[in-house]
């Protein structure tokens, strides 16, 4: 079958390797590489890649998710947390447990404070958050993943493994976080491969939003599943401060 | 596009042939993959080769490239379907022409657990390496592994989780295999992506394997090792 050649034909270990000049790139390119430093504001596109600072100083040091970065300055905003500094690492770290870690010691190294709360769960690091918690004499939140402490992680318990949970944050950036990072805008049929073994889509919602829970209900829809939605509110992060 | 920048899968050479498979197989191309292999078979090369020098040889780049972060999972996904359809001609022509079996293995992603992707990518690495593989699928208990391991009677067991809630469920089937005895009579690899080589030495496997491609090598090593045994035995 006679089709485009994207490789002129050569094998694709010569083509990796390439000649001299394609393989220097220099300095300056492996540093424009580099992820940009926290931003200042707290924009879903912000947090899902470059993370957030609210700045400081202050005694209280919530690290967190960025996947909770708009709820939690919700509730320090909302109860007067003056004594918090909000530091968020990129959500997207989450399709990376293994960079969670040291970026949560980086930060925790860089950042003064006199007491610190890590604002994950578990995450899929094999509890290697919480032997950073251990060592540092630091709290962080219960259970294993991030959306089990909005329900309450013993109410939550194991969860429903059949269903795909989503939060306000993951109902605005379901592209970003989820289509894209899975290839499913350029390879549709893969959902087949991700997801044949859920069911329903369950939508925590942080906030009673008619918007957040259509688009929760299309992405249900995308893929066949069942719709359930829960008001939860913001569950354990509420005591955070 | 001109006639020039078209590649003509049957005007290649054998050589030419298996490298433009390793870049079809890289960039997920199914159609080209099973007509790469149905050209090969009508040159007259073995299935057994065409499987192992074209299509594994193809897949251990992919394997190479994703361990380097070169690659992505759907990247990934996307050559393993394309192997899949190579791998679709070739299967029943193995089993014909009597390729060389290294070993079987029972495969399956523990209870509590839905996620298949690793365990589906090692299942058909593995079985382009030789082994006869019997996929138990998603959310198995130990009952369920046990009765495979009798009815099966394979050389190893593989157990996936992708969960840090599901990965210590590995350990309630080792213990199971301790408790009966039978431990020792399997060579136990287990995987997925919360887990780690402490974790595996923690609840009693033989291995962790990092990625499809670390599984395949470490089955075969513990196959040669058996093999070494039994011939000293």
């Amino acid at each position: 079958m006679p089709r485009p050649s994207d490789h002129g034909g050569q094998a694709r270990p010569t083509d990796r390797q390439g000649g001299a000049a394609t393989r220097r790139r220099g300095r300056a390119a492996r540093l424009s590489e580099r992820p940009a430093a926290p931003a200042a504001t707290l924009s879903d596109s912000a947090l899902l890649a470059r993370g957030y600072d609210s700045g400081g100083p202050a005694p209280l040091l919530i690290l967190a998710c960025g996947a909770l970065g708009r709820e939690i300055a919700a509730l320090i905003r909302a109860n007067g947390w003056t004594h918090a500094r909000l530091h968020c690492l990129p959500a997207i770290l989450h399709n990376h447990p293994d960079r969670i870690v040291p970026a949560a010691a980086a930060a925790l190294d860089a950042i003064p404070h006199e007491r610190a709360i890590l604002a994950y769960a578990d995450c899929g690091t094999g509890g290697a958050l919480a032997r950073l918690c251990a060592e540092r004499g630091i709290d962080m939140l219960p259970g294993a993943h991030c959306y089990a402490f909005y329900e309450g992680v013993e109410a939550f318990g194991a969860g429903d493994m059949r269903a795909f949970y989503v939060t306000d944050f993951l109902v605005r950036q379901f592209d970003a976080f989820v289509a894209r990072p899975l290839g499913l805008d350029r390879h549709p049929h893969l959902a087949d491969d991700y997801f044949a073994g859920y069911e329903r889509l369950i939508y925590q919602a942080q906030t009673d939003d008619p918007v957040l829970t259509a688009q929760a209900r299309r992405i249900a829809a995308r893929f066949g599943w069942a719709f359930e939605r829960r008001l939860t509110g913001y569950g354990a992060l509420a005591t955070l401060g | 596009m001109s006639d020039e920048d078209e590649i003509i899968l049957s005007e290649l050479d054998d050589d030419e042939l298996v490298q433009q498979m390793f870049d079809d197989l890289y960039d997920g191309l199914r159609e080209e993959i099973e007509e790469g292999v149905n050209i090969l078979l009508g040159r007259g090369w073995q299935p057994y080769d065409i499987l192992t020098k074209a299509l594994v040889g193809g897949m251990t780049i992919v394997g190479n490239d994703f361990r380097d972060g070169i690659l992505f999972v759907p990247e990934v996904l996307q050559a393993a379907n394309a192997m899949k359809g190579g791998m679709a001609i070739l299967k029943p022509l193995l089993v014909e022409t009597g390729a060389p079996r290294v070993g079987k293995m029972v495969i399956g992603t523990v209870k509590g657990d839905i996620h298949d992707i690793g365990k589906n990518l090692v299942s058909m690495m593995m079985e382009g390496a030789g082994f006869e593989v019997v996929d138990l699928g998603i959310n198995n208990d130990v009952d369920k592994y046990l009765g495979a391991l009798e009815s099966e009677k394979p050389d190893i067991l593989g157990m996936s989780a992708l969960l840090t809630t599901t990965m210590p469920y590995m350990k309630v089937v080792i213990d199971t295999l301790v408790e009966r005895g039978i431990r020792e009579d399997y060579t136990v690899l287990v995987g997925g992506a919360p887990l780690n080589e402490e974790f595996g030495r923690a609840i009693g496997a033989d291995a962790y394997c990092r990625d499809a491609a670390v599984a395949v090598e470490t089955a075969k090593d513990f196959m040669a090792r058996k093999h070494n045994q039994m011939a000293a035995g």
